[in-house]
């Protein structure tokens, strides 16, 4: 069995005043060992919570309230909270977006380091400082014996994010969801960063979940993507696919409004209107009132997941088959 | 190369080092107030903690009192000695040292009662702004309800249901006092709550203790110690007042509360120094810890700056 990771018809609620936010609603996904996997959409589109859904970390007024996580032919959903302290960190970790808020300001890289090797293995303290320093060695911290002993205000936004990395890899987890782990730092620090990350899953071939908002990584990062809206899985397949023929109009749009150097286009395009209020969704397919290619019928029916390659999933009514995406 | 990262690794550099180039110390040295008060803090701490070796007289002991030295005035007035400095009350003691060993009592009484509020402040501030929904509701309609009496009221009422005592001074001062502590940290937990670093140790399975204790509660302690600063002068002042009302410490040790008011009954008739100069030590420690307060506020709030 090569399936890490399968997430079957995910439900994650938000039951707050003003009405329910279905974050995540029936979301489907399979992970393979050391494969990576994007998932891309707006803002508010369920991307962060499907991510924290999986490792469980979903607080108050949130709930899974439906869906199996089976992560290893395990179902995580029915874990308790103490079985799951066991397997985050360990078996699952996670890579958060900012890297001036991730680190405690007031500990040293050392303590933070030790904290997750304390957690999760047998080593003993000279051990896990060895280990500590190994780590920032990986993730390509010069002078690491020095450097384990700073505070993260002494080092840089990309310094701080690759120190983040090197926590989360710290037990070697079998899977790592990066929620936005460049959108903090500066462009050209993007690159170094993605590039380390992509070099290190495959290395110890660990298995990647990558939420971002930015097709272009995800298009150099990962095997798959998925694309989600209003916390639904518009489309998902191969990156190969998603990217050359995609068939989904919000796909579309998301690759059509990246800017292209070789293009003579004097605007770029853009996807119109908003994304829809979480409390009031329409009827039919959440993306209809924006979409060019909508129909009465994707007004008032909500659209079934079709298979229209294999492995190639698309959430619409009328999938777009002319398979050209650059226009 | 070596030695260029060596200055950025901060064990390598002394404690001491490290304080004198830090801000707070330059910042020190060019606040007056903040000089004032903290030499005033340390050296009636000293006083307390060495000076009853130094006394003229140990006004605890009966022995050392006589009654043939009763309502002698400060020695630079007429018919003063200069064996009684401050004079001496209706028992012959020596208000000198009645002062001395009174302080004692008074900053031992405060301190220890910060000690405890604190503790038991930020426990439930913790708690309730950690965990939240109804022990959150319970605890601060708690400190809701206590907030909304004067704490001197709330201190007057507990000792009479106590009765008098060090102890129960003490236990009065710390249940009046931690609900402060509960509302700070409370306030502070629920900033901290919000922060990444709080969610990225819960992904490395990061057990509720080890967050809150290791990760929430250094974050939070900044207004603490400020709070604390200020909240041992303000307990200084309420043990004063119970004493001075007769709620507070035994008789046969009086703190310096209860020196004013023993002073009291005679004051206008003419021996004005047995309450005064109690008065006086009060007012100055109040002072040197409120000015060493106000510093601290104004360097670890960062919203001042």
């Amino acid at each position: 069995m090569g399936e890490l990771l399968i997430v079957k018809n995910l439900k994650t609620y938000f039951k707050t005043f003003k009405g329910l936010v279905k974050s995540v609603d029936g979301v489907d996904l399979t992970l393979d060992r050391g494969e990576t996997l994007g998932i891309v959409g707006e803002s508010g589109g369920g991307k962060s919570v499907t991510g924290f859904s999986i490792i469980k970390l979903i607080e108050e007024p949130g709930e899974i309230v439906d869906g199996q996580i089976i992560f290893e032919g395990e179902d995580l959903v029915n874990k308790s909270e103490k079985q799951m302290e066991e397997i985050r960190g360990k078996e699952i970790s996670m890579i958060f977006q900012d890297p001036m808020t991730a680190l405690n300001p007031i500990l040293s890289i050392k303590k933070q380091i030790d904290e997750a090797l304390q957690l999760h293995t047998n080593m003993n303290k000279s051990e896990r400082l060895h280990a500590g320093i190994e780590l920032l060695r990986s993730v390509g911290i010069p002078n690491p014996e020095v450097r384990i002993e700073s505070f993260p205000h002494e080092l840089s936004g990309g310094m701080r994010q690759r120190v983040i990395i090197a926590i989360a890899m710290a037990t070697n987890p079998k899977l790592i969801i990066a929620d936005e782990p460049t959108t903090a730092l500066d462009v050209t620090i993007q690159a170094q960063i993605l590039k380390l990350m992509k070099e290190l899953v495959e290395k110890n071939n660990n298995s990647l979940i990558l939420i971002t908002h930015n097709l272009a990584v995800v298009s150099e990062m990962t095997d798959k993507v998925m694309v989600m809206y209003c916390g639904k899985v518009m489309e998902r397949g191969s990156t190969q696919t998603i990217i050359r023929s995609s068939s989904h109009p919000y796909t579309r749009g998301l690759l059509s409004s990246i800017p292209r150097f070789r293009s003579n286009r004097k605007r770029l395009d853009t996807i119109e209107g908003i994304v829809p209020n979480m409390y009031d969704l329409p009827k039919g397919c959440y993306f209809a009132p924006r979409c060019k290619y909508r129909k009465p019928l994707c007004e008032t029916e909500q659209p079934h997941m079709t298979e229209i390659t294999k492995d190639h999933f698309v959430y619409c009514h009328f999938p777009l088959t002319d398979g050209d995406n650059s226009k | 190369m070596k030695s260029e990262y060596k200055t950025l690794g901060t064990s390598q550099n002394s404690l001491i080092k490290k304080i004198r180039s830090s801000e707070i110390f330059y910042n020190y040295k060019h606040n007056l107030p903040g000089i004032i008060g903290s030499v005033i803090f340390v050296v009636t701490i000293l006083i307390a903690i060495i000076g009853p070796f130094f006394t003229p007289q140990n006004p605890y002991n009966l022995v050392d009192i006589s009654l043939s030295n009763s309502y002698l005035p400060p020695a630079w007035v007429e018919g003063g000695t200069i064996r009684f400095l401050l004079g001496t009350d209706g028992q012959g003691r020596d208000i000198l040292s009645a002062i001395i060993y009174g302080s004692r009592l008074s900053l031992f009484i405060s301190i220890t009662a910060m000690i405890l509020s604190c503790t038991f402040g930020i426990l439930a501030g913790l708690i309730a702004g950690y965990y939240g929904g109804k022990i959150e509701s319970i605890l601060m309609r708690i400190t809701d309800i206590q907030l909304s009496f004067p704490a001197t009221l709330l201190a007057i009422f507990i000792m009479t249901v106590f009765g008098r005592g060090v102890d129960k001074v003490i236990v009065a001062l710390v249940l009046v006092g931690w609900v402060r502590y509960a509302r700070t940290v409370r306030g502070e937990v629920l900033r901290e709550k919000t922060r990444e670093y709080v969610d990225a140790s819960k992904t490395i399975g990061l057990f509720d203790r080890a967050i809150m204790f290791k990760h929430i509660l250094p974050n939070t302690l900044t207004p603490v110690v400020v709070l604390s600063t200020i909240q041992v002068g303000t307990f200084i002042l309420t043990e004063a007042t119970l004493s001075f009302l007769g709620v507070g410490v035994e008789i046969t040790k009086p703190s310096l509360g209860l020196l004013v008011k023993n002073g009291f009954d005679v004051m206008f008739s003419g021996c004005w120094w047995i309450s005064v100069f109690p008065g006086l030590y009060i007012m100055i420690i109040v002072f040197g810890i409120n000015l060493l307060g106000d510093f601290l506020r104004d360097e670890l709030n960062p919203k001042l700056k």
